[in-house]
């Protein structure tokens, strides 16, 4: 069994288990939606104070905090007893284009030469990791949510709204990897 | 403890992200270079059988664990704030290759550099609040 769980989860099993935990949180009462953490955080952080989006009381979101706590615990979990070993298959048109623009494929989940020591103690490093967080951070706001909120739980309630975010994810997403990352790397 | 089981659901979806690799930077490339399938499976099976399933819960009218009934709120009609905003989150989602849930399952899974993401996503949610006045929406 813990073989079998090892293995990477084909697309559709992880479809369903993602669709399971939109449903549970809509039958504890709660709606899937990952990005108000952040803004969660900022309250608690005393941000209430000066700003007044973030003036709210932020105890109605400590469950979300906690599926927050939960998913950290899940990625030491995947990482310390589900780690199968094997390297990424990832398509050989992406190891491909990736070399191009100057980046390695390594096998890894994530590329050390982005999220490894030698790039996030450089100035440019954590500029660059820092500007990629501002701008999904600022975004999720200002789009009224992220993945789990829009594209997961507005679409299953057919949200047109939803649906003109996702539309701005990937008009986002194919500008920074098709133009800006070549510059960026 | 009530919290628990958010706890529980939680690190679920942390390692469903982790073992679907959608947390991956790689991988997030991909489907921005529509050369695999992968997280267009993983999203487009998640949304049907989340419509199915939003679907039965209106039309039974069902109740949660409190005996509530399941209601759903339509967002705001608008499309500026949609569109603008969603773009700026899609810049930095094929930056970082992460959107908010994978940053936290990646430090969980030893990648301490989306710390740094998640400080830039904790300071660009403040700007947003500092400025949203100003922003067409």
């Amino acid at each position: 069994m813990l073989d079998l769980l090892r293995q990477p989860w084909p697309w559709y099993t992880s479809g369903i288990a993602i669709a399971t935990i939109m449903v549970l949180l809509l039958f504890f009462g709660k709606s899937f939606g990952f990005s108000t953490n952040l803004r969660t955080i900022c309250t608690i952080a005393g941000a209430g104070k000066r700003v007044k989006l973030f003036d709210f009381d932020w105890k109605t979101q400590k469950w979300n905090l906690l599926f927050l706590l939960g998913s950290v615990l899940g990625g030491v979990v995947a990482a310390t007893f589900l780690d199968s070993g094997e390297p990424l298959h990832l398509s050989v048109a992406t190891i491909k284009d990736l070399k191009q623009i100057g980046i390695q494929f390594d096998g890894q989940l994530n590329p050390a030469q982005i999220f490894g020591p030698d790039f996030i103690s450089s100035p440019y490093g954590i500029f660059i990791l820092l500007l990629g967080g501002i701008l999904v951070g600022f975004g999720a706001r200002y789009a009224g949510g992220c993945t789990s909120g829009h594209a997961i739980s507005g679409l299953s309630n057919l949200q047109l709204p939803s649906l003109i975010s996702v539309v701005g994810f990937f008009t986002g997403g194919l500008v920074m990897t098709h133009f800006l990352l070549p510059l960026i790397f | 403890m009530k919290g628990i089981k958010f706890i529980i659901t939680g690190l679920i979806f942390g390692v469903i992200m982790a073992k679907s690799e959608a947390i991956s930077w790689y991988r997030i490339q991909e489907m921005f270079r529509f050369q695999s399938f992968h997280m267009y499976g993983i999203i487009g099976t998640a949304v049907v059988i989340g419509l199915i399933a939003v679907y039965v819960i209106k039309k039974f009218k069902l109740k949660d664990t409190q005996g509530d009934q399941i209601i759903f709120h339509d967002k705001d009609k608008s499309w500026a704030r949609y569109l603008i905003g969603g773009s700026i989150f899609g810049l930095g989602w094929a930056l970082t290759g992460a959107c908010p849930g994978p940053m936290f399952v990646n430090i969980g899974y030893g990648y301490w550099a989306m710390g740094i993401v998640v400080l830039g996503a904790l300071m660009g949610t403040y700007l947003y609040g500092v400025i949203k006045n100003k922003l067409p929406h």
